[in-house]
C-alpha cells in the first residue's frame, strides 16, 4: 500500500446522491433502441424498455456551464482523488423488473467503496458506485454497480 | 466440438460450449451521434474529430463504452428471442474502439443449471485484430 487514500477521502464511502425520479416514455425508448441498432420490434416500437435503458434515463442533465471543456459533467458524488487518469471501467447490472412507458422510477447512487491496489506500473485507485432504481411501489427494478479505476 | 445455437433456447439440449449467434457492428457517425444524443452525452471524443485527434491524441472518434455494453446485452437477448430473461450482466471496457472499426459480438454457454433453469454465458467483443475489447458474463433464466 502506498497510502494514497487519506482518511478524508475514505470518509466519502457511503455518500449518497439525491434520489432522481424520471418518467419512462415510448419516444425515449424508441430513440435509444434505434440508436443502439436493436433489432427486436418490442423495443423499436417502444412497448418496453430494453436492457441498459436506465443509462440514458439517468444520465446527468446539467446546464452548459456545468460541463468541463471536453463536454463531461462533474460527478459530485466523488471526492477529489490524488490520481485522475481514468482507466477501464466495469459495469454489473441486475435486472429485476421490466420498465414500460408511463412508469416512474427513482435512482439513488451510493459511493460504496474506495480502495487502492498496486498495479504493474504503479498505484491504482478503485471506486465503486451502486445505483438502485426503484419503482413507485418501492420495488427494486435495476441494480447497477460501476467500478472505475484511476491511475 | 462447439456448435452455434440458432433456435430459441431449449434447456434440455443446451450444452456448455454452445455458441450464441454472432453479430457484427460497424457504427457510423450518424449512429454514434444519435446514441450520445439519446444519452445527453456531450463528451467531445465522440463527435468532435479535430479535438479528438489533435488534442486528445486518439486515432479517430471513440465509440462510447456503454454502447459496447448494450451490444453484449443485445447478443444475449437476441438469442433468447423471448424464450427466457436476461437477469444479470457484467462487462468491462478494456480497449478503446474507434469509428470505422467493425466489431464482432458473441458469447459461449459456460454453465447450464437444470434445477434453477439458469444459464451462464461468457461474452466478448472482438476487434479486427481479434482482441477482446469488452469481455463480460451474463446469466439468463430460461422459460
Amino acid at each position: 500500500m502506498s497510502g494514497l487514500l487519506s482518511p478524508e477521502i475514505l470518509a466519502n464511502i457511503g455518500k449518497q446522491s439525491e434520489p432522481q425520479r424520471e418518467l419512462v416514455t415510448r419516444r425515449d425508448i424508441r430513440k435509444y433502441a434505434i440508436a443502439t441498432d436493436n433489432r427486436q420490434q418490442k423495443y423499436l416500437r417502444g412497448d418496453v424498455a430494453p436492457p441498459m435503458f436506465h443509462v440514458p434515463l439517468f444520465w446527468d442533465v446539467v446546464e452548459l456551464n456545468q460541463l468541463s471543456p471536453d463536454g463531461v459533467s462533474i460527478d459530485h458524488l466523488l471526492p477529489k482523488f490524488p490520481l485522475e487518469k481514468a482507466m477501464a471501467g466495469g459495469l454489473q447490472i441486475e435486472y429485476h423488473l421490466p420498465m414500460h412507458p408511463g412508469d416512474w422510477v427513482t435512482a439513488t447512487r451510493t459511493l460504496t467503496n474506495i480502495y487502492e491496489k498496486e498495479g504493474r506500473s504503479g498505484a491504482l485507485i478503485f471506486y465503486e458506485i451502486i445505483m438502485d432504481i426503484l419503482n413507485d411501489a418501492n420495488q427494486l427494478v435495476i441494480r447497477e454497480k460501476t467500478t472505475r479505476i484511476l491511475r | 466440438m462447439s456448435r452455434e445455437l440458432t433456435d430459441k433456447p431449449n434447456l434440455n439440449t443446451l450444452t456448455v460450449g454452445d455458441q450464441l449467434p454472432q453479430r457484427q457492428h460497424t457504427p457510423s457517425h450518424v449512429q454514434l451521434m444519435l446514441y450520445n444524443a439519446a444519452l445527453w452525452n456531450g463528451h467531445r471524443i465522440h463527435f468532435d474529430e479535430p479535438y479528438t485527434t489533435q488534442v486528445e491524441g486518439y486515432p479517430a472518434l471513440v465509440i462510447a463504452g456503454p454502447l459496447l455494453g448494450d451490444w453484449l446485452n443485445q447478443c444475449v437477448e437476441s438469442w433468447l428471442n423471448d424464450g427466457g430473461r436476461l437477469t444479470q450482466i457484467d462487462y468491462s471496457n478494456r480497449l478503446a474502439t474507434y469509428i470505422g472499426e467493425t466489431l464482432t459480438v458473441g458469447g459461449t454457454i459456460n454453465r447450464v443449471d437444470l434445477t434453477t433453469r439458469e444459464v451462464g454465458i461468457d461474452l466478448f467483443i472482438h476487434n479486427a485484430e481479434g482482441e477482446n475489447v469488452a469481455p463480460g458474463t451474463a446469466i439468463a433464466l430460461i422459460d
